[in-house]
């Protein structure tokens, strides 16, 4: 009774400890996020070309009216003045109207978001779920044939870049096999079952060119860590003490491995991003990648700068997930 | 440290022996040659480079000879490497394509790693609130959505760089510099644990006690000593820096239309897909050879100067 105990107020203290870990992240994420907003704010200050640049050429707007129109949008205000206001806006999803598509740009992104974070979930899923075990299996057996394949294949995999993949995915798939459409579509009439299986199709090659793209690096990672626990002493220890093989792999080799690759993995949180944009162009997946480039061709400055804005909340988001991720996997972090 | 001391040994071995001392540099290179997959890759790597630099020597069709007659062609005689939709020679936009992608990845990796090395250096040195200051900002910058944000600097200024510059020299600058600002956080964090540790070390102690000042001690003494992670990051960020370009490019984004980098060439090639596959398969075979033995070079170059190896052996 007693051990039970102490045993809850172990969990409760240490569910506080996991808040307060949480909390202390995303107070160190605020500054970040000032910084990055102080970045993209000097980059578009910076930037050459005025707002009002077309009425300077029009002959019949007199030179008063666009000066009264630069002051109504405060763009003579001095610099930290326009920073805050221009903070305050995109705090609250005040993020403008867009030029081309004639709607707010909150609208517009909130449609576009949830398929680029379909599409990166599942990825990120596939990646996971091919890289842990091929990355463990492979440092099990460090030198064999299975290893020096795998070895092989994810250095080729991570020098690949995904525009190349992509294209060589519709070359083989949809060109040569005619197995699956290479153009995602929002509007598929189907119904029932069969809607949810066109959907799954389309989204087959993107996952895969981003998911394997992920796992290349990821199972290098892994079979790195793997190959330093593996010899350690609890390791031993979970094997003297009669725990299973499978046991001893699951639960002290590949969690303990894991903490360095979520480490490493979210070093390569902008870079999954970066990959998703490129992957959302070829497949024409209507995400916020795809929209950032017909915003950028159709030169709609509102909403390149929102969809940049996201970028960066979703990376910081992202990290911060995997700073959870790591408490969870190593609990003596949220204690410190 | 310990590749100092084992050094050290080995030089006295080799004394003891009657052979030649190895510098530590030729050190390195032995053990990089011994690196089987690094050296077909420096190959690879090399026959590419004499390519693009002297293939447009001997081969000498115009990159932007229109020949509708010829066009979306395949490898033959007369065009090795096929045609585009305009009948334009593909090896030699290769060729001439290959100059600029390669240009970019040493220019850019060459900014990074110079921005990486003064930061770093400034912050491991100085130490304190210094130090602390520059590692948040390059916590900050690792924390920016490189690609997006690439994409958003080349929107904004691409025009009036271009109007200062010319098309081709406008583009290259932004590029570079947009690439290699993005990317000196990884070479900074690096110099700053190797100033940490090495500034501590005896033969810096024994440089400090003789008098020497600070600037000395970086330059002379510490600097060359923590070079071997950042020559590794460094040959990374070309590979890097490439698949930047060629990603703008392909995105439509990078260079003109005028001027084929080999992303260029993909973006152009890329809806003519099902009739015209060689127009795809050549320059991205040609940017994943290159990314590939650079990647390979660098897993090289990073166990030749891992000094554990050394004491391994």
């Amino acid at each position: 009774m007693g051990q039970q105990l102490l045993g809850a107020r172990v969990l409760v203290e240490g569910v506080g400890a996991v808040w307060k870990y949480f909390l202390r992240r995303i107070l160190i994420l605020i500054p970040v996020l000032f910084g990055i907003s102080a970045v993209l704010f000097t980059i578009l200050v910076m930037a050459p070309g005025d707002p009002f640049e077309e009425l300077a050429t029009n002959p019949n707007v007199p030179p008063e009216v666009r000066m009264n129109l630069r002051a109504k949008f405060g763009l003579d205000d001095p610099l930290p003045v326009r920073y805050a206001r221009w903070v305050a806006a995109m705090v609250r999803g005040d993020w403008g109207f867009s030029f081309v598509s004639r709607v707010n740009v909150d609208t517009l992104i909130l449609q576009r978001l949830p398929t680029t974070l379909i599409v990166l979930g599942s990825a990120q899923l596939l990646a996971i779920l091919i890289a842990v075990p091929i990355g463990t299996y492979s440092a099990l057996r460090p030198y064999s044939i299975f290893d020096q394949i795998a070895t092989t294949l994810a250095f080729i995999g991570f020098s690949l870049p995904t525009f190349f993949t992509g294209l060589l995915f519709i070359l083989l798939l949809s060109i040569h096999l005619d197995w699956l459409p290479f153009i995602y579509r929002s509007d598929i009439s189907a119904t029932g079952w069969r809607w949810y299986w066109e959907h799954v199709r389309q989204a087959i090659m993107p996952v895969a060119v981003l998911g394997l793209a992920q796992a290349a690096s990821m199972t290098r990672f892994m079979r790195a860590s793997v190959l330093d626990v593996i010899r350690l002493d609890y390791v031993n220890t979970a094997r003297a003490k009669g725990l299973s093989e499978g046991i001893t792999l699951v639960k002290h080799v590949v969690r303990n491995a894991l903490i360095p690759v979520v480490t490493l993995v979210a070093i390569q949180i902008p870079t999954i991003f970066g990959g998703a944009i490129v992957t959302e162009q070829i497949f024409r997946v209507p995400g916020i990648g795809s929209l950032l480039i017909s915003s950028i061709l159709a030169n709609d400055t509102p909403v390149v700068m929102a969809v940049t804005f996201i970028f960066s909340i979703l990376v910081l988001v992202s990290s911060l997930a995997a700073d959870m991720l790591y408490a969870w996997l190593d609990p003596r972090i949220s204690y410190r | 440290m310990a590749r100092v001391a084992s050094e050290a040994v080995a030089g006295k071995l080799a004394i003891a022996a009657g052979q030649p001392r190895t510098s530590l540099w030729q050190e390195t290179g032995r053990r990089f040659r011994r690196h089987r997959l690094a050296m077909v890759g420096a190959v690879i790597l090399l026959a590419l480079v004499v390519a693009v630099l002297l293939g447009p020597l001997v081969w000498r069709v115009p990159i932007n000879d229109i020949d509708f007659k010829a066009k979306l062609k395949g490898p033959s005689w007369s065009h090795p490497l096929g045609t585009d939709d305009l009948g334009q020679d593909l090896l030699a936009r290769m060729l001439y394509g290959g100059r600029i992608s390669l240009a970019v990845g040493i220019a850019a990796m060459l900014i990074a790693i110079s921005i990486g090395t003064a930061i770093g250096a400034i912050s491991g040195f100085a130490g304190g609130a210094v130090d602390h200051s520059l590692m948040r900002i390059t916590d900050m910058f690792l924390a920016l959505p490189g690609l997006p944000l690439l994409l958003l600097i080349v929107y904004l200024f691409r025009d009036s760089l271009r109007k200062t510059f010319g098309p081709e020299l406008g583009i290259f600058i932004l590029i570079v510099a947009v690439i290699g600002g993005l990317r000196w956080m990884q070479v900074a964090r690096l110099v700053r644990a190797q100033f940490l540790s090495l500034r501590e070390k005896e033969f810096v102690e024994s440089a400090r006690s003789l008098g020497a000042r600070p600037f000395r001690q970086v330059v002379r003494h510490i600097l060359p000593n923590s070079m071997g992670p950042v020559i590794v990051a460094g040959t990374i960020d070309v590979a890097a820096a490439i698949i930047a370009e060629s990603t703008l490019s392909f995105l439509g984004l990078g260079f003109p239309p005028d001027i084929p980098t080999w992303g260029r060439i993909l973006f152009d090639a890329k809806d003519n897909l099902d009739f015209a596959p060689h127009w795809a398969m050549f320059p991205g075979t040609a940017i994943f050879l290159t990314v590939l033995s650079i990647n390979y070079i660098g897993d090289g170059l990073r166990d030749a100067f891992d000094p554990r190896k050394v004491l391994g052996k």
